[in-house]
């Protein structure tokens, strides 16, 4: 709720409402009586002080009476709304349990209702009905129920597609049921935020029947009705139709902006755009000197988000040329937010800060941010799970990759062309002249991520962050993509950080492992010792939790128990302690990383 | 419970070719191939959930029962779980309750989770549920589809573990499906491969596992990722 209040939208939206809801309840009691008085002396008079927007052909205040008509013509536009709402709904809703053939009709009926023109629908309706506030609500109400079932129908049928409507339609849950309980409960939400901008539309609909006389008879009043009244006098004495208009237009006003402001916070897409900038902190004393050899060197890594929320927590990381370097940890780790913070990426409102982040030898955090961007955009190389995330869906592979080099590397378009082949031939797309010119969905998933693969090889990336970029791949492709980032590492000396929740596929390619969990790394070995040297617990239930190909079927599987803590529920103590079968009652320390044999660091008390 | 000549057809394209399979009572039935190979098509048509053409033979369709992959799409986000869990039983009002808490207990989760709704639970104990519901209904086959696929390594290996403590003590059939070979080969008794919509390998699991016979299914075992590779 006080987010409705934080934008000038919101607030407007819900001041205005609450405004007509109040004239609404007091209007009537307040000043019935005074809109009511008939005074012979002041007939059609315009503005003045003691009738500021003049008075009618029977002296009554004009004021007065668009105050009082607030209540009727909320009433009206609210009794429209439901009646639309209700039919529109159930419209909506039939095809999901009539029949086959009664469905396709109901549908076709409701398609072509939409078409038609929703003041046309409701004149036509009103005419029929008869003349006054019953035909114009009814007009109203017909008009706004075919947008209803629309939008019921088109919601209905995502809901359908749910694993657990399938899941009930197996169980044999009859189909009205399954509408009752899943489907309407499910689409609810949107349709009453939908109502509050429909209240608003009424409210305007009505106004306009009551104006072409075809709603709200004398002695009834509503705003529409006051506008028909005073239009006649509107170059005479202007104020006697501004009044009502301005009423009507404000009511209208609000509920569409409520409406919308509703279902922006309903939908939470609104992220707002930007991204964060590392901040350097002070550097503690034992910081020490920087790594020369390394191509990224990052030291105590922190991303935070506002309420307290710090998923990424004094993360450390050196990666060398011509090595890979495994991050492992399961969902929620903070794994992707590691990789977005070396690449600028974290959204905002997220924080980074670093004591230390270096790419090839220069500080991030002291560059400015032209520059920075230069760097990142000719040194690093991104590769995600989804390379359509990398990808323009609406342009030829070739051209893309082309225009890495003609931006970064101010190639002429031939010389880019030319070279945009040439790495799709390296990553070995076949045919690559003729997939340069086709669309990336013309392409597998496979030569998906080998395209963005060689998108990154259209500079001389000296970092290549791969996050997760074989989970969506069938283990043939995915076997094929590790082998070509192998390659790529090798022959260009680039470091590459692969990041990945699968134990296993980052045992197999890379040459050190880093383990996180809840946002910290807990282990850091050599990859030779990750099957049977790991130390920390954490790392040693994930491996024993793996099936392989020679696992013993007779034997249960391991599992840990219990689930990681989310960024929001982490304690001082060691985060793995809840689920960790050796914590004593030290563990509600934090134990500190520190080294462990050769090439090999833990962060827990019990590895000794 | 025998699938016979099952094919499925979009349109013009064949997603399942003429398959053939026999799922013996009390046993589980491990399918692989890669994505796109027909496998979650051939379990919707057993499962009654598209059309098809072909067989299916000794058992009762109304008796089979699917656990889906993604656990945040396979529960209705405003059930609680007891009310989740009790939509396929057929006991009178007043054992519900009971009922419900026997199901919640087979896969080892606390009676107190029925009042609990699903965006509170992990994706594992959503899993669970998700099996619960499917036992409710007293099924004779089983069909899990990719149901580790999305959970974490750490909580992978519950799943598994119940899933043949079911076998084990239920005497349930079910053919599980995955991508992932070695799960398969862990839960499995016999193994069925998929390519291109058609059956291309099926046998004992450590026969197709250890002496693998078609291209293909070599070609899988390959691509396994290893920890400990010699
Ligand atoms: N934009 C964001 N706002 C708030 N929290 C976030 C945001 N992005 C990620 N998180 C939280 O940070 C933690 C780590 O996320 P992530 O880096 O995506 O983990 P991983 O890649 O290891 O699965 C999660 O708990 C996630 O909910
Ligand atoms: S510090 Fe304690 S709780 Fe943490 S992993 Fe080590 S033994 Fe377990
Ligand atoms: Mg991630």
């Amino acid at each position: 709720m006080r987010h409705l209040l934080r934008t000038p939208a919101g607030l407007a939206g819900t001041t205005l409402v609450g405004l007509m809801v109040i004239l609404a309840i007091a209007g009537p009691p307040i000043w019935g009586a005074e809109a009511e008085r008939i005074d012979p002396a002041v007939i059609l008079q315009g503005a003045s002080a003691a009738h500021p927007l003049g008075t009618d052909n029977l002296g009554r205040d004009i004021l007065a009476r668009v105050l009082v008509a607030g209540r009727l013509s909320l009433v009206l536009a609210l009794l429209a709304t439901l009646i639309g709402a209700i039919g529109g709904i159930v419209l909506g809703a039939l095809p999901s349990v009539l029949p086959r053939r009664a469905a396709r009709l109901v549908t076709g009926t409701v398609n072509a209702l939409v078409a038609f023109p929703g003041l046309l629908l409701a004149m036509f309706t009103a005419v029929v009905a008869g003349l006054g506030a019953r035909g114009a609500v009814l007009g109203i109400g017909v008009a706004i129920a075919p947008g209803f079932a629309r939008l019921t129908q088109t919601l209905a049928a995502s809901v359908s597609g749910a694993d657990y409507v399938s899941a009930a339609r197996m169980l044999g849950v009859p189909r009205r049921r399954i509408m009752a309980r899943h489907v309407l409960p499910n689409i609810a939400e949107p349709l009453i935020l939908n109502l509050t901008q429909a209240l608003g539309g009424a409210l305007l609909g009505l106004a306009g029947m009551s104006f072409l006389g075809l709603g709200v008879q004398p002695p009834s009043f509503d705003w529409g009705r006051l506008l028909f009244d005073g239009f006649g006098r509107i170059y005479s004495t202007p104020a006697v139709a501004l009044g009502p208009a301005v009423a009507v237009a404000l009511a209208g006003i609000g509920f569409n902006l409520l409406g919308d402001v509703l279902a922006r916070a309903a939908s939470r897409t609104a992220v707002p755009a930007g991204k964060a900038v590392p901040r350097a902190v002070s550097a503690p004393g034992a910081l020490g000197e920087p790594d020369p050899e390394a191509v990224l060197e990052v030291r105590d890594l922190t991303v935070t988000f506002p309420g307290g929320v710090t998923p990424v927590r004094g993360l450390s990381l050196t990666v060398a040329p011509g090595e890979i370097v495994g991050l492992v940890g399961e969902s929620g780790s903070g794994k992707s937010l590691t990789a977005s913070a070396i690449g600028g990426l974290v959204p905002y409102p997220g924080e980074v800060s670093a004591a230390r982040l270096r790419l090839c030898g220069t500080d991030l955090g002291e560059l400015p941010e032209q520059e920075r961007r230069k760097l990142l955009g000719t040194s690093l190389a991104m590769v995600f799970q989804d390379p359509m995330a990398s990808l323009n869906p609406a342009l030829r592979v070739g051209g893309q990759l082309a225009e890495v080099a003609t931006v970064h590397q101010g190639a002429s378009r031939a010389e880019a062309r030319a070279r945009a082949v040439d790495r799709l031939r390296h990553v070995r797309i076949p045919e690559p002249d003729r997939r340069a010119r086709q669309h990336p969905h013309e392409l597998s998933g496979g030569m998906r991520q080998r395209a963005v693969i060689a998108m990154g090889l259209m500079g001389t990336p000296r970092l290549i962050i791969a996050d997760e970029p074989t989970t969506a791949l069938d283990v043939t492709v995915q076997r094929q993509i590790l082998r070509l980032l192998r390659e790529v590492t090798g022959e260009s000396g680039a470091a590459t950080l692969f990041i990945s929740h699968d134990i296993a596929v980052v045992g197999e390619l890379c040459h050190r492992v880093v383990v996180m969990y809840a946002g910290r790394v807990v282990e850091e070995l050599p990859v030779e010792k990750l099957a049977s040297g790991a130390a920390h617990p954490y790392t040693r239930a994930l491996v024993a939790s793996l099936p392989d190909m020679d696992t013993d079927r007779s034997l249960p599987l391991a599992s840990i128990s219990g689930h990681q803590p989310s960024p929001a529920e982490l304690g001082p103590g060691c985060a793995f302690a809840a689920r960790c079968e050796l914590a004593t009652g030290r563990c509600a320390e934090r134990p500190p990383l520190i080294p462990y044999g050769k090439a090999h660091q833990v962060a827990c008390w019990e590895a000794s | 419970m025998i699938i016979k000549n099952l094919t499925v057809r979009f349109g013009a394209f064949t997603a399942v070719d003429d398959v053939t399979l026999e799922i013996p009572a009390g046993a589980i039935v491990g399918l692989v191939g890669e994505s796109g190979s027909g496998k979650s098509t051939l379990a919707r048509a057993v499962t009654g959930l598209v059309p098809y053409t072909g067989e299916i033979t000794g058992g009762d369709p109304r008796r089979i029962q699917m656990v889906f992959q993604d656990p945040y799409a396979s529960l209705d986000p405003r059930m609680t779980v007891g009310a989740s869990v009790a939509e396929g039983l057929r006991v009178p009002r007043a054992a519900r309750q009971a009922e419900v808490e026997r199901l919640l207990s087979l896969v080892s989760l606390p009676a107190s989770m029925a009042g609990r709704y699903p965006r509170e639970l992990s994706g594992g104990q959503r899993q669970r549920v998700a099996v619960a519901r499917a036992l409710g209904a007293r099924p004779e086959l089983l069909v899990a589809d990719e149901i580790t696929s999305a959970l974490d390594v750490s909580v992978q290996g519950s799943v598994l573990n119940l899933v043949r403590s079911l076998r084990e003590e239920l005497g349930l059939s079910m053919l599980f499906i995955s991508h992932n070979l070695a799960v398969v080969r862990y839960v499995s008794d016999v193994v069925a491969v998929m390519h291109r919509g058609r059956l291309v390998e099926m046998g004992a699991t450590e026969e197709v596992v250890g002496s693998p016979r078609n291209g293909y299914t070599r070609s899988l075992l390959e691509a396994v990722p290893r920890l400990r590779r010699a």
